[in-house]
């Protein structure tokens, strides 16, 4: 499997497992507005999906699409971070999710922007600006449902508390991301890390939540070589058809 | 057709304030919110709003169920959207009962505990990816048939909120009969998923345009009122005349061994839908109605913190707002 191959499954994978997530929601959100933009986000994420996979098919040269990467893959060869693969629990575990994700995602696809790989510029051109929306959105969102009531902010605090441990993959550089660094394909992912924090920081306080203390991160979802049990579980609903009637075309 | 057997409100003002108001109805002018209007046109207005609004958010279930079980990434992406159009639909409709003095919160309620109903055809289980074609193509496409007129309905905010909804309507008409053609021109389990989809869904189509108009009290009323404006059989003849073509175009048989060609009236023969299965749906009874309505409850109910903190927030930084403007 080349590096960049590699790189690409993981764009493409964190895009579709958490677009996957927010379409979950579909039908049944707190309220209407909600329902519409997590929708929304969902469609961004799909949309990037089909981006990166296509990619990422045309680098491996095997013959495979982006739905045969979507669709045909097992757990371990999906290369999702850990984080976007938990369930959804309830509104605030998904707000809080989507919200570290896009605060890292910003400044990332920025840098992408910049990419010596010129395809991977373009996906990243045409991603950073939704996922500037989405941060915007799902910050906010976070502050207020932080500061809102009580059990508001207790909610965000188990899901701030629950996703913790889960964010320290994210900048966990491995022989992949130094392969990238090297050729200018991206940066470090451990570089943006200050800026990341950063965003937490300011948001977290706004919206009256702690920073947990603990610095222990789970990893192995970015490798492919430790998901968490949930993913097979998305994986098992989301490839029924095209595992159940592989011939067919849709 | 969104709203089945709505229920035409008696009303009893004055007679000539009454006839005041016929007369804009009749010179084809739209009533606005702030406009006088029966109490009866109001009520019923409210309850077909309603009603209307409620089938939009009850429908996004049964093609929701598809969404995290669609086969490609773009059909994912198609239903997605579709879903959500729904969504939207519910929010314009929502809002148009609002300018009526209803709030969106009162109207849930009203779903949740039975007290409002939402169209029959919502009651039926979308089984296997087909019915996604089904739905976009039978229901929708009766959707339609009704909808076009309404986009001519005497109010306003009703009429305006149609003209969007109908538009994007017809592109998830559209949308539906493309998943009925791949299936259809697929492997011998899809046409079979997609015969069996039409199978399911033909009689339960023709049902939400509601029972025959000789049955029907309200009619008369409604269309005066111009609330409503076909006769349900009207657009029901119209709906299988357009529709059974495109059943032959799929190469799919229309379950219905009496359907043939009237040479003389110039529209099809067709078998009437079960009305007993029917007024079972309507009356709690369908395959759906106990699921739908635990599932919207469930969704209520895991929501209400979100909402409440929602409007807690507001109320604390418009505090703040207010605090940090003063000298």
């Amino acid at each position: 499997m080349s590096q960049l191959f590699e790189f690409l499954l993981r764009q493409g994978d964190n895009a579709l497992v958490l677009g996957h997530r927010m379409s979950e929601w579909c039908g049944v959100a707190p309220a209407l507005e909600e329902d519409i933009a997590l929708a929304n986000t969902a469609l961004d994420l799909i949309g990037q999906t089909q981006l990166w996979l296509g990619y990422a098919a045309e680098v491996e040269a095997a013959g495979r699409t982006a739905n045969d990467l979507a669709f045909r893959r097992d757990a371990y060869d999906f290369r999702n971070m850990l984080m976007v693969e938990v369930p959804n629990e309830d509104f605030g575990r998904t707000l809080m999710q989507q919200f570290c994700f896009d605060a890292f995602q910003v400044p990332w696809l920025t840098a992408l922007t910049a990419s010596s790989d010129t395809r991977v510029a373009e996906i990243a051109t045409k991603s950073v600006k939704e996922a500037a929306y989405h941060l915007d959105r799902s910050a906010k969102t976070v502050i207020a449902l932080g500061d809102g009531t009580a059990e508001s902010n207790a909610r965000m605090q188990t899901a701030l508390d629950y996703l913790w441990p889960y964010t320290g993959e994210i900048f966990a550089d491995d022989a992949t991301d130094q392969a990238m660094a090297k050729a200018g394909v991206a940066p470090l992912p451990s570089s943006l890390k200050e800026t990341w924090q950063k965003t937490i920081v300011q948001t977290l306080s706004a919206a009256d939540l702690t920073q947990p203390d603990s610095t222990f991160a789970h990893s192995g979802g970015r490798s492919g070589m430790r998901h968490t049990e949930h993913l097979g579980h998305m994986l098992a609903t989301m490839q029924v058809l095209q595992r159940s009637y592989p011939s067919a075309v849709w | 057709m969104y709203a089945q057997m709505i229920k035409s409100e008696a009303t009893k003002e004055d007679p000539e304030m009454l006839a005041a108001f016929q007369a804009r109805i009749d010179a084809g002018e739209k009533i606005e919110p702030k406009d006088w209007m029966p109490e009866g046109y109001r009520k019923t207005l409210i309850r077909q709003i309603g009603q209307h609004a409620h089938s939009e958010i009850v429908g996004q279930l049964p093609e929701g169920n598809w969404i995290t079980r669609a086969p490609t990434l773009e059909r994912k992406a198609n239903l997605l959207a579709k879903v959500q159009d729904e969504a939207g639909h519910g929010l314009y409709l929502y809002c148009a009962a609002e300018t009526l003095g209803v709030s969106r919160d009162e109207l849930t309620e009203m779903l949740l505990d039975g007290r409002m109903k939402y169209s029959s055809i919502f009651n039926y289980p979308t089984l296997t990816w087909a019915d996604m074609g089904a739905v976009g193509w039978l229901v929708d496409g009766a959707a339609i048939m009704n909808q076009v007129p309404l986009q001519r309905t005497s109010y306003g905010p009703y009429a305006r909120a149609m003209v969007r909804i109908c538009k994007e309507e017809s592109f998830h008409q559209r949308q539906g009969f493309h998943v009925m053609m791949a299936m259809v021109k697929g492997t011998k389990d899809q046409k079979r998923m997609a015969q069996d989809a039409l199978n399911r869904f033909w009689y339960p189509a023709l049902m939400m345009f509601g029972p025959s108009d000789k049955d029907s009290v309200h009619s008369a009323q409604n269309m005066a009122w111009k609330i409503k404006m076909n006769t349900n059989d009207e657009l029901r003849q119209k709906f299988v005349d357009e529709t059974v073509p495109q059943a032959e175009y799929l190469g799919l048989t229309v379950p219905d061994d009496t359907l043939n060609w009237n040479e003389e009236t110039g529209h099809y023969n067709f078998a009437e839908p079960d009305w007993s299965e029917f007024f079972d749906v309507v009356k709690g009874n369908g395959p759906c109605n106990t699921d739908r309505i635990n599932t919207r409850q469930k969704a209520w109910d895991a929501g209400k913190w979100v909402r409440e903190a929602m409007v807690a927030h507001a109320e604390k930084k418009r505090a703040r707002d207010s605090r940090s403007v003063r000298p």
